[in-house]
C-alpha cells in the first residue's frame, strides 16, 4: 500500500443526481484527512432497490460491475450508510452461496466504509477545520445506525468544528419513514412516521438539521418544507467541508 | 378470523384516521419503548442472555423430534395426556372432545394466541360451549367481538374510554355512576365477574409460554394471576401450543425467562410464573383431575431446514411490534390477521400463504429496529426480504412496481446511457424546482408529493462535473 491510502469514493446515485456538492464534500474530506481519491464515473447504483425487491439475480450482476470497478482501491467509501450497509453488510450475503464470487466479495465488503466512519475510524480523524455557526440536530439514519454502528462518529467531527451547537431531538434513533420504495409504495404510512418525526424535529429548536443519508434526507426535508418549516436540511458532509453556499436540500423556507 | 391481510393498504389508511386509535397507540411508544429500556440498561449481561437464548432455542430446533418425545413421555407417566395436532381443525375437534367427555357448558381460558390462531372462540360457542376470556385484555375484547391487536396487549388499540364504556354496558347489575378510572379499578371489576365464571367452569384452557421437555411441565407467565385459576379450579385443564414452544430444561426455560419479561414490559419477571406439570396427584390439596396438552404444528415442521426456521425462536415477547414505525403507526388490526409486526409479517405468510398476506413483508422501511430489540435474535427483515424474494420468483411483485423496477434496471446495467438520462433528469427537475429548489408537484411522483415536497437537484449530476482521477492503473 501506499502511503497514502487509495480511496475510490461510492457517490451513490441520490448524490449524483439531486446532491453533488455532498460528492464535492466527500472528496475535499477524504483528501484534507489525506487519502488519494478516485471516483470511476462508469458507477450507477449498489443495487440496493433490486435485492430488497427480492431479485436476487439482477443485484448480483450490478454487485459484480460494482466490485469490479472498485476492488482494486484500498478503500471503497460513500456518503451513506445505506448504500455502505449495502456494499459491506448485503454484498457478502448476495453471494454467500456462489463459490466463484464470495471470498472475493468479502474481500471487496471488508474494505468499504460509509464516509463519517472512514474519516474518524480508520483515518483517525478527529478535528475539521470548517466553520458553521447554526444549532444542529442531527438524525441517525437507520442503516448506518444499525447495520454499521454509526453513531458518534459524525457527532465527534461536529463537536470540533467551531460553530456548531449539537443539541439531540427526542427519537433520534427511530426511522424517519422513507424506506426507499417503501415512501411511494404505502406513503400513506411513510407520511405518518416523518410527520411525527418533524414534529421532533421542530420541537429540538435548531436551525439546521443534518444527517448522512440523502434518501432519509430528501423524505424530512420534504416534509419539512411542505410544512412551511424554517428548519434547513443539509447533508452532514457538507458541513464538515465548509461546502455550504448551495442553498439547503429543498431549498429555504 | 378472516384474513384481511390483501387489504393491509386500506386497512392502514383506515387506521391512521382513526383518531381515537390513534390516540390508544400513543401508549406503545411511550410506555412499552422506555420501560423495556430501562429493563435492559439495568442487566449489563442482557446481550449475553440473548445470546444464550438464541442458542437454546436454536439447539432445541435442531433436534426438536427428540425433545418432544421426551416431553410426550414425561407428561404421559405423570398421568396426562398428549395429543398431536397437525392442523387447527386437528386441534379444534380434540378440544371438543375433550370438552364434550367433561360434559362442558363453560371453559374458563387463559391468554393464548395459539387459541386465536385456531379461532377457538367462534368454534366452541358454536358447538354450544361459552368461553370466558380472563386476561383482561382479552376479556375486553371478547365483550367487544374484536381480535387481538397486539400479542401481549390484545386491547391496546382501545383507550380507557372506551374500556370504561363496555364494562358499563355488559356489567348492568352494577350501579352506571361507579368510578372506573385506571386500569387497576377496571381489573378488580373485571375480577368480580370472573370470580363466577371461575367457579363455573368445567374445562380450562391455557396457552404456554414455554414446554420443558426433562419435567413434562407447560409454564405461563402472567400479571394478573388468571392463568393460575383458569389452570387449577376447573377439573379439566387444556394446554394448547405450538410445537417450538419447547425447551429441554428448566434451566433452559429460566435463562429465557430473563429476556422474556425485559423485552415484553420492561418488568425483571411477570407477576405470576406458573409451572403444571400433569394432573392432581394424591397428596394435592388442589389441581385439576385430567392434564392435557395440544401440541399444535399448523404448519410450523414446514418452516424447519429452510430459511424460516429462526422464526421459530420467537417467544412472542411483542418487542418487535412497540419498536416498529409502521406498527406503532397502523396498529395491529391493520395486518389482518392474528399476528401483528414485524414477527407476524415474517410469521403470517408462512400460515397462511404469501399469496393471501403479500403485503405484510413488503410494508416495512427495513430500519431493522425490531432486530435490534429481538430478544432470541431473529433476522427479521432479513426475513422478510426472503418473502420478497419468494413472491418475485413467483412474480407475485405487482406490476407496477415490476415495470418499474425493470426500466430502472435497464438504465442502471448501462453506465453511459445512466450519466445521459440522469443529465436529462436532473435538468427537468431542475426546471420544476426552479429558484426554490423543490417541488410540489410532480409528474408520476403523486404518491411522495401529494404530502411532501420534492427536493429538486442541486445542479448539474455530480459524475458529469467531475473532473479529477477515475483509475489507479
Ligand atoms: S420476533 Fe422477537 S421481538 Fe418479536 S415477538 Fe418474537 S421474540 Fe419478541
Amino acid at each position: 500500500m501506499s502511503k497514502e491510502p487509495r480511496v475510490g469514493l461510492f457517490v451513490t446515485c441520490l448524490v449524483d443526481l439531486f446532491r453533488p456538492s455532498v460528492g464535492f464534500a466527500a472528496v475535499k474530506l477524504l483528501e484534507d484527512a489525506g487519502c488519494d481519491v478516485y471516483v470511476p464515473i462508469t458507477q450507477t447504483c449498489c443495487g440496493q432497490p433490486a435485492w430488497n425487491s427480492g431479485d436476487k439475480v439482477d443485484t448480483a450482476e450490478l454487485a459484480i460491475s460494482v466490485i469490479k470497478a472498485f476492488e482494486e482501491f484500498d478503500y471503497i467509501v460513500a456518503p451513506s450508510g445505506s448504500c455502505a450497509g449495502m456494499l459491506k453488510k448485503h454484498y457478502p450475503e448476495v453471494f454467500a452461496n456462489d463459490p466463484a464470487w464470495k471470498e472475493r466479495t468479502e474481500k471487496f465488503s471488508e474494505k468499504c466504509y460509509e464516509l463519517t466512519s472512514f474519516l474518524t475510524d480508520v483515518m483517525g480523524v478527529r478535528k475539521v477545520w470548517a466553520e458553521h455557526s447554526a444549532n444542529v440536530t442531527y438524525h441517525d439514519s437507520c442503516a448506518g445506525l444499525r447495520e454499521l454502528k454509526i453513531k458518534k462518529q459524525p457527532r465527534i467531527l461536529l463537536n470540533s468544528m467551531k460553530g456548531i451547537n449539537l443539541s439531540e431531538m427526542t427519537d433520534n434513533e427511530t426511522c424517519c419513514g422513507f424506506g426507499g420504495t417503501f415512501s411511494v409504495k404505502y406513503s400513506d404510512i411513510s407520511n405518518a412516521i416523518v410527520t411525527e418525526k418533524s414534529g421532533h424535529i421542530e420541537d429540538a429548536n435548531v436551525d439546521l438539521l443534518l444527517a448522512g443519508d440523502m434518501g432519509c434526507l430528501m423524505n424530512m426535508a420534504g416534509k419539512l418544507k411542505r410544512q412551511g418549516s424554517k428548519v434547513e436540511v443539509r447533508h452532514v458532509a457538507e458541513v464538515l467541508a465548509g461546502m455550504t453556499d448551495k442553498p439547503p436540500i429543498g431549498g429555504k423556507a | 378470523m378472516q384474513v384481511k391481510s390483501q387489504s393491509f393498504k386500506e386497512n392502514s389508511k383506515k387506521a391512521l384516521n382513526d383518531k381515537t386509535l390513534q390516540k390508544a397507540l400513543t401508549k406503545v411508544r411511550g410506555n412499552f419503548i422506555n420501560k423495556r429500556k430501562k429493563a435492559v440498561d439495568e442487566l449489563p449481561e442482557f446481550d449475553t442472555l440473548r445470546d444464550n437464548a438464541r442458542d437454546i432455542k436454536n439447539h432445541t430446533l435442531d433436534n426438536l423430534d427428540l425433545y418432544l418425545e421426551e416431553f410426550e413421555k414425561k407428561v404421559v407417566d405423570q398421568g396426562g395426556h398428549v395429543h398431536w395436532a397437525q392442523t387447527a381443525s386437528d386441534a379444534r375437534g380434540q378440544i371438543l372432545d375433550i370438552c364434550r367427555k367433561a360434559n362442558a357448558k363453560t371453559v374458563t381460558k387463559g391468554k393464548s394466541m395459539i387459541s386465536e390462531e385456531i379461532e377457538l372462540n367462534d368454534f366452541l360457542e358454536a358447538s354450544g360451549i361459552t368461553p370466558v376470556e380472563t386476561d383482561l385484555g382479552e376479556y375486553i375484547i371478547q365483550l367487544r367481538n374484536e381480535a387481538p391487536s397486539h400479542i401481549i396487549a390484545p386491547a391496546v388499540h382501545l383507550t380507557m374510554d372506551q374500556v370504561r364504556e363496555d364494562f358499563i354496558k355488559a356489567h348492568s347489575h352494577l350501579p352506571d355512576d361507579r368510578l372506573l378510572e385506571d386500569p387497576q379499578s377496571l381489573l378488580l371489576e373485571a375480577r368480580e365477574v370472573l370470580r363466577e365464571k371461575f367457579m363455573e367452569a368445567d374445562v380450562g384452557i391455557t396457552g404456554a409460554n414455554f414446554l420443558v421437555a426433562e419435567t413434562g411441565t407447560s409454564v405461563i407467565v402472567t400479571n394478573e394471576g388468571n392463568g393460575d385459576l383458569t389452570q387449577s379450579l376447573p377439573r379439566v385443564h387444556i394446554v394448547i401450543a405450538s410445537l417450538e414452544k419447547l425447551v429441554p430444561t428448566l434451566e433452559d426455560m429460566s435463562q429465557i425467562m430473563r429476556v422474556l419479561a425485559r423485552s415484553a414490559t420492561g418488568q425483571k419477571m411477570s407477576v405470576y410464573t406458573t409451572l403444571s406439570s400433569g394432573p392432581k396427584r394424591k397428596d394435592d390439596p388442589d389441581g385439576p383431575d385430567e392434564y392435557h396438552v395440544i401440541l399444535l404444528d399448523n404448519g410450523r415442521t414446514d418452516m424447519l431446514g429452510t430459511e424460516f426456521q429462526e422464526m421459530l425462536r420467537c417467544i412472542r415477547c411483542g418487542a418487535c411490534m412497540n419498536h416498529c414505525p409502521v406498527y406503532q403507526q397502523v396498529g395491529g388490526h391493520a395486518y389482518g390477521w392474528v399476528y401483528p409486526g414485524p414477527m407476524g409479517a415474517v410469521l403470517t405468510p408462512n400460515l397462511i400463504g404469501v399469496d393471501k398476506s403479500g403485503h405484510l413483508p413488503n410494508a416495512s422501511t427495513f430500519c431493522g429496529r425490531c432486530e435490534e430489540v429481538c430478544p432470541m435474535r431473529i433476522p427479521l427483515p432479513k426475513m422478510m426480504r426472503h418473502w420478497r424474494e419468494r413472491e418475485f420468483e413467483k412474480h407475485l411483485t405487482p406490476p407496477a412496481q415490476g415495470r418499474n423496477l425493470k426500466l430502472w434496471l435497464m438504465l442502471v446495467k448501462r453506465p453511459n446511457l445512466y450519466r445521459k438520462v440522469v443529465r436529462i433528469a436532473s435538468f427537468g427537475l431542475r426546471l420544476f424546482g426552479f429558484r426554490k429548489s423543490r417541488t410540489g408537484f410532480l409528474p408520476m411522483a403523486g404518491a411522495w408529493t401529494k404530502d411532501r415536497d420534492m427536493p429538486t437537484p442541486e445542479g448539474k449530476p455530480f459524475l458529469s462535473q467531475y473532473k479529477g482521477k477515475q483509475k489507479i492503473s
